[in-house]
C-alpha cells in the first residue's frame, strides 16, 4: 500500500484510552480506502453503529469519524462468556486540498460508514489536448 | 414448609452458566479472524452476539445441533470496478468456521438469528427436555 497524500493520519493505535465523557473504551476502527477517477471512498468498520450513532466531521483539514455503540443492558441476562469488549469508535484523518469539501457524502449500512470524498476539479487528472503545430 | 433458598438458586445458575468454560472451550478451526463471540445467558436462554460488520448474511451459516453451535461464513473481497484502485485495505477478506459448545442443548426449531448494524445476534432457547422441572413436594 503506498502512502497516500490526500488522506493522512498520525499513527493509529488499536485502542485509545481517551478520557471520553463516558469513560469507556474507544476503538480505532478499520478503514478501507479506494480511489476512483472522481473521488476517494472510505469504508469505516464500526459494528454496532447506525446512521444515528455515526458521526463524520470535516473541519479545516481534519476529518473526524466517530461512532457510538449502545451498550444495552440486557435485563435478566448475565454475560456468561466474553471475547470482545464493546466500545465507541474514533479515527482522525488529515485531508488535503485535493478534496471538494462541499460535496462529501456519507451513508451507513450494516455497521459500516461509507464516505465519499469527491476530488476537487483542479486535482482531477486532465487530459491535455495535443494539436499539431 | 419448604423455604426457598435464594442463595442456592443463584449459585446453581452461576455454576450452570459457568459450564460454558469448563465443559469444552470453543474450538477454532481455521482462520485468524474468526468472529469473537459474547454469550449472555439466563437459565433457559442464551444470546450469542458476534461483530461482523459489512458482511453479506447469505454468506453466513448458523446451525445448532444439540448443545453444539456451528458458525461458518466468509467476508469476501470487494470487487473494484474499472478505474478504481486500492489505497488501503485494513478489513481484509476472511473465512471462518467455528464450533462452540453450549452449556445446554438447544431447541433448534426455535433458534432466532438476526443481523443488525453489523452485529449477528442469535437467540437460543433451551431444549424443553432439558429444562429443570420443579418437583412439587406435597405434605404426606
Amino acid at each position: 500500500m503506498q502512502s497516500n497524500q490526500v488522506l493522512q493520519e498520525t499513527r493509529p493505535q488499536a485502542v485509545q484510552t481517551h478520557p471520553e465523557t463516558n469513560g469507556g473504551v474507544v476503538y480505532t476502527p478499520a478503514v478501507d480506502i479506494i480511489e476512483t477517477p472522481d473521488s476517494y471512498e472510505l469504508d469505516v468498520y464500526m459494528p454496532g453503529i447506525s446512521d444515528k450513532t455515526a458521526e463524520a466531521t470535516l473541519e479545516n483539514d481534519v476529518l473526524t469519524i466517530r461512532g457510538q455503540v449502545e451498550r444495552s443492558p440486557k435485563e435478566n441476562l448475565r454475560l456468561a462468556y466474553q471475547e470482545y469488549e464493546v466500545g465507541d469508535y474514533r479515527r482522525v484523518f488529515t485531508v488535503s486540498d485535493g478534496v471538494d469539501r462541499e460535496r462529501v457524502s456519507a451513508t451507513v449500512r450494516d455497521g459500516v460508514l461509507h464516505l465519499v470524498l469527491p476530488k476537487s476539479e483542479s486535482s482531477k487528472a486532465k487530459r491535455i489536448v495535443i494539436k499539431a503545430a | 414448609m419448604l423455604t426457598l433458598d435464594l442463595l442456592n438458586e443463584m449459585n446453581r445458575l452461576h455454576n450452570e452458566v459457568d459450564r460454558v468454560f469448563t465443559r469444552g472451550t470453543p474450538t477454532l478451526t481455521m482462520t485468524a479472524d474468526a468472529p469473537n463471540l459474547n454469550v449472555w445467558a439466563t437459565e433457559n436462554e442464551l444470546q450469542v452476539t458476534a461483530e461482523l460488520p459489512g458482511i453479506d448474511p447469505n454468506n453466513v451459516d448458523v446451525s445448532v445441533e444439540g448443545d453444539e453451535l456451528n458458525l461458518r461464513g466468509n467476508f469476501s473481497e470487494k470487487q473494484l470496478k474499472e478505474g478504481q484502485r486500492w489505497i488501503r485495505q485494513e478489513h481484509k477478506p476472511f473465512t471462518f468456521v467455528r464450533t462452540f459448545r453450549l452449556p445446554f442443548r438447544v431447541e433448534s426449531s426455535k433458534v432466532n438469528a438476526q443481523y443488525t448494524n453489523g452485529v449477528l445476534s442469535l437467540t437460543l432457547p433451551r431444549a424443553e427436555v432439558e429444562k429443570p422441572k420443579k418437583i412439587e413436594i406435597k405434605a404426606a
